[in-house]
């Protein structure tokens, strides 16, 4: 027997940063707010105290944070003609679970997207004509620009403190910071974190190469900040435990550290932790979503009426919902037609590693977005006419893991066991790193998500089957940017160097990262995405979806910058627009 | 006589003051003669040399018999509902066999492999070289066993080196051998002072979680 509960104004499914930040948003402004959130309540001092934090085996290797593949999972094939298989344990990307999400776990890249992200297939077609574009891609435009955007994207920097140094202040460069990204009104509320020593040599041989390198923009607080809030923050121990767990020094923006203390006051919000959304109850296209049918953990079901209903449970998540709710028309490949999991997209990473004979980079020295990158070889930086593709990466030297269990390089040619690996493992640790290209992911016709027809989850729902494979832009994309990564590398005069180029077929095995965009995406026309620019679906006006499932593609740079700053955005029309006059927002 | 090898050293650790290592240190998973092998195995994978303990000294048997007994053996938290299809190795592993019960297999697989092969020997008597000669052959996929010779090979390999690795309440990584190897200091938590001093040793020891 389903439970009828007492209605509010807004429910959230899913309490990860898109989810905190509606709460905050909307709480503020005076509705009811539950979020439901199928995961534990995690805090800083019960779940990960330095005395617990750093625990190598239990949060990277066996990944504690992360949703268990028992609870949920997808399938996964590369192309429409095999037959998907389910993801069993997790490798190529970690989706979280528990209250703070994905916030609780990341590096804290903190990025914003440039200008012509957001209208990158007019900037293509523009800059080299409508016929460089393969047919089969896919990419859109955003529906909103850059300048809409960046009052909200510097809210949400203020609100984690962000340690950087802004590149372009209101169309002035400056000197230090990346000379490629969009005009900002102000700097960043925090300075740069200070580097260890491998992005000291980055840098130093970025410069020797022309290129222009600038500190990482970091969630990790190079000091003791105070957001708009009041919500104080600590600053950045360099303790080396962070992508993949919990900051024990409130020094890593997250929901925990930036606005749970101020929503544990709100009378009018509450979270219920261990509570799956089984679906969205709705009147159909044109008409209302009507509230959500969840399950706790002894197998309750519960039917939550609301008003506005926030649907903030990550990309694969948020396209299951809407598929197994039943709202908008699934992505056909074949036809080319729905927009429901259409226009998947990813990351194109690969690298380079390399050793010193003399010099000791004390790898343990870390933090989530502690590096120095370069962003010459990214998106419109640099002239694809003559190269035939379009995209690239950013370059990267970044101090995340000098954690021994995944992390204890040698050089190319070194047995794998025994003692010539023991010899060499003791030697290599200490002076060995390694250098990040992150590359754009372009959509094309064959990278979907929708239901598999085999698979189902312990409650007997289908699976989300993902289908994706590197287009050949973005395979020769990476060829082209590895290649300026490795030469950086050899300026750095290492003793050993050793290339990890990016090839297909993608595998669902070795982590690469959990930027796992579109299928839900932003537009302005209904036939090609399936919310508004306000996040809002095309469907059922009081259905809001949010997340970086938005994305019509990747642009090489971590997510959860746009993310924020699309649900900020979001937040304010659902407020000051929404609430006045409730129906479609565009 | 094996046995007490392994609980001697797990007694000595715990005499040396180990905070999670209980002094019984009985073996959860495998059985005494199983416990035997994977302490030779991870003795060969990881020697004991003047670098330091090799993998039996450093619990990596201890810790692979705690995370067989635990979640990991069982594979409690991964999806294993049916069907099992071959799959393409881009899309992973897709055995419905747990860790557990590819060590149960391998290891009984392996014994009896090498009593067959030298005169009545199991794998835990036989001298370095042998068992050297015998891992490499797994390695290879020159030997055939229950659950497939070369996947028993990668699993032990892998989980020889995270014991070696882990923190050691685990039950590996004694005395912290495994970070002491490689100059990682463990939880310390705050290298404020260090930061900037590009290239210098760090010179505090490691320390484990609390
Ligand atoms: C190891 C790691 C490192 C990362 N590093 C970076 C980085 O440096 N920079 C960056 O920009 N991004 C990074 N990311 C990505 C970042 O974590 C995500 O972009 C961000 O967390 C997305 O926030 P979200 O709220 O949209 O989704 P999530 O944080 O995933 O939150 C979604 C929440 O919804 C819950 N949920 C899902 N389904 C249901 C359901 N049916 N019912 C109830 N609840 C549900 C989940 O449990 C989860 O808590 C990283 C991710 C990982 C895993």
């Amino acid at each position: 027997m389903t439970i009828r509960l007492k209605p509010v104004d807004a429910v959230i499914i899913g309490f990860g940063w898109s989810g905190a930040l509606l709460a905050e948003a909307l709480s503020a402004a005076g509705l009811s707010v539950l979020a439901l959130e199928r995961g534990k309540f995690h805090d800083t001092a019960e779940n990960f105290p330095p005395s617990r934090a750093p625990d190598e085996l239990r949060y990277a290797v066996r990944h504690d944070l992360v949703v268990k593949p028992a609870e949920n999972t997808l399938t996964f094939r590369n192309r429409v003609d095999q037959t998907a298989l389910p993801v069993r344990a997790w490798g190529s990307f970690l989706p979280a679970s528990g209250a703070g999400g994905g916030g609780v776990h990341w590096n804290g890249q903190t990025w914003r997207f440039r200008p012509s992200d957001f209208v990158l297939k007019t900037t293509i077609i523009e800059r080299y004509g409508k016929n460089f574009l393969a047919p089969d891609l896919t990419i859109e435009d955003w529906g909103v620009t850059y300048a809409e955007l960046e009052p909200y994207y510097d809210r949400f920097e203020y609100l984690c403190g962000i340690s950087g140094k802004a590149g372009n202040l209101g169309g002035k460069i400056q000197p230090g910071g990346n000379p490629f990204e969009g005009a900002r009104s102000r700097d960043y509320p925090t300075p740069p974190l200070t580097m260890p020593y491998a992005p000291a040599l980055f840098a130093d041989a970025a410069r020797e190469c022309g290129y222009h390198p600038f500190p990482q923009p970091a969630a990790n607080l190079s000091q003791a900040y105070t957001n708009p809030l009041g919500v104080t923050l600590g600053a950045c121990s360099y303790c080396g435990f962070c992508e993949r767990f919990g900051c024990g020094n409130y020094a890593k923006a997250s929901p925990q550290t930036t606005v749970m203390p101020i929503l544990r006051r709100r009378p009018n919000f509450s979270l219920r932790t261990e509570c799956l959304v089984l679906a969205i109850t709705h009147d159909g296209k044109g008409g209302k979503a009507r509230g959500v049918t969840y399950t706790d953990e002894s197998g309750q079901v519960f039917f939550q009426p609301a008003e506005i209903v926030l649907l903030c449970a990550y990309t694969f998540e948020n396209i299951r919902l809407l598929l197994l709710s039943g709202i908008g028309t699934p992505y056909d490949p074949g036809s080319g037609r729905g927009v429901v999991g259409r226009n998947y997209s990813y990351q194109t990473t690969s690298s380079v590693q390399l050793g010193f004979a003399d010099k000791r980079l004390n790898p343990f020295i870390g933090a989530g977005a502690l590096g120095m990158v370069v962003d010459d070889w990214n998106g419109e930086h640099y002239d694809h006419g003559p190269l035939g593709f379009i995209g690239g990466a950013y370059l990267a030297a970044l101090a995340i893991n000098g954690r021994p269990i995944l992390n204890h390089p040698v050089p190319p040619g070194t047995p794998r066991w025994g003692a010539g690996w023991k010899r060499a493992v003791a030697k290599s640790y200490l002076r060995t790193t390694r250098l990040l290209a992150s590359g754009s992911s372009l959509s094309h016709r064959g990278a979907y998500c929708d239901l598999d027809p085999t698979y189902r989850d312990r409650f007997g729902r289908p699976l989300l089957r993902l289908t994706f494979d590197f287009h050949p832009n973005d395979l020769r994309m990476s060829d082209f940017v590895t290649a300026r990564l490795a030469k950086i590398a050899r300026m750095m005069r290492p003793d050993w160097l050793a290339v990890e180029k990016r090839e297909a077929p993608y595998s669902i095995v070795p982590y690469q990262s959990t930027h796992n965009v579109g299928g839900a995406v932003i537009g302005g026309d209904p036939a090609t995405s399936v919310v508004n620019p306000y996040l809002q679906s095309w469907d059922l006006d009081n259905l809001f979806i949010i997340g970086a499932s938005a994305f019509p593609q990747n642009p090489s740079y971590n997510p959860t910058g746009t993310v924020a700053a699309l649900a900020l955005r979001a937040a304010e029309a659902i407020i000051h627009r929404y609430l006045r006059a409730p129906g479609p927002l565009a | 006589m094996r046995r007490r090898a392994l609980l001697a050293s797990a007694a000595a650790i715990a005499l040396t003051g180990c905070a999670t290592q209980t002094p019984e240190s009985g073996l959860r998973f495998f059985t005494p003669e199983e416990a035997a092998i994977v302490a030779a195995i991870a003795d060969r994978l990881i020697p004991a040399d003047d670098l330091g303990p090799g993998g039996r000294e450093a619990g990596c048997a201890v810790f692979i018999d705690r995370q067989l007994a635990g979640a990991y053996g069982g594979s409690r938290d991964l999806y294993m509902r049916p069907p099992f299809l071959p799959g393409l190795p881009s899309q992973g592993a897709q055995s419905p066999l747990t860790p557990a019960a590819r060590y149960r297999g391998a290891l009984a697989a392996l014994d009896a492999h090498c009593r067959a092969a030298f005169a009545g020997s199991g794998f835990a008597d036989l001298d370095a070289l042998r068992q050297d000669r015998v891992l490499a052959a797994l390695e290879a996929g020159r030997i055939a066993l229950a659950g497939g010779g070369r996947a028993f090979f990668e699993l032990v390999l892998r989980d020889t080196i995270d014991g070696f690795f882990a923190d050691p309440s685990y039950g590996g990584n004694q005395g912290m051998a495994g970070w002491r190897l490689i100059g990682f200091p463990g939880a310390r938590y705050d290298y404020r002072d260090v930061v900037a001093r590009h290239g210098e040793p760090y010179l505090e020891p490691p320390v484990a979680l609390a």
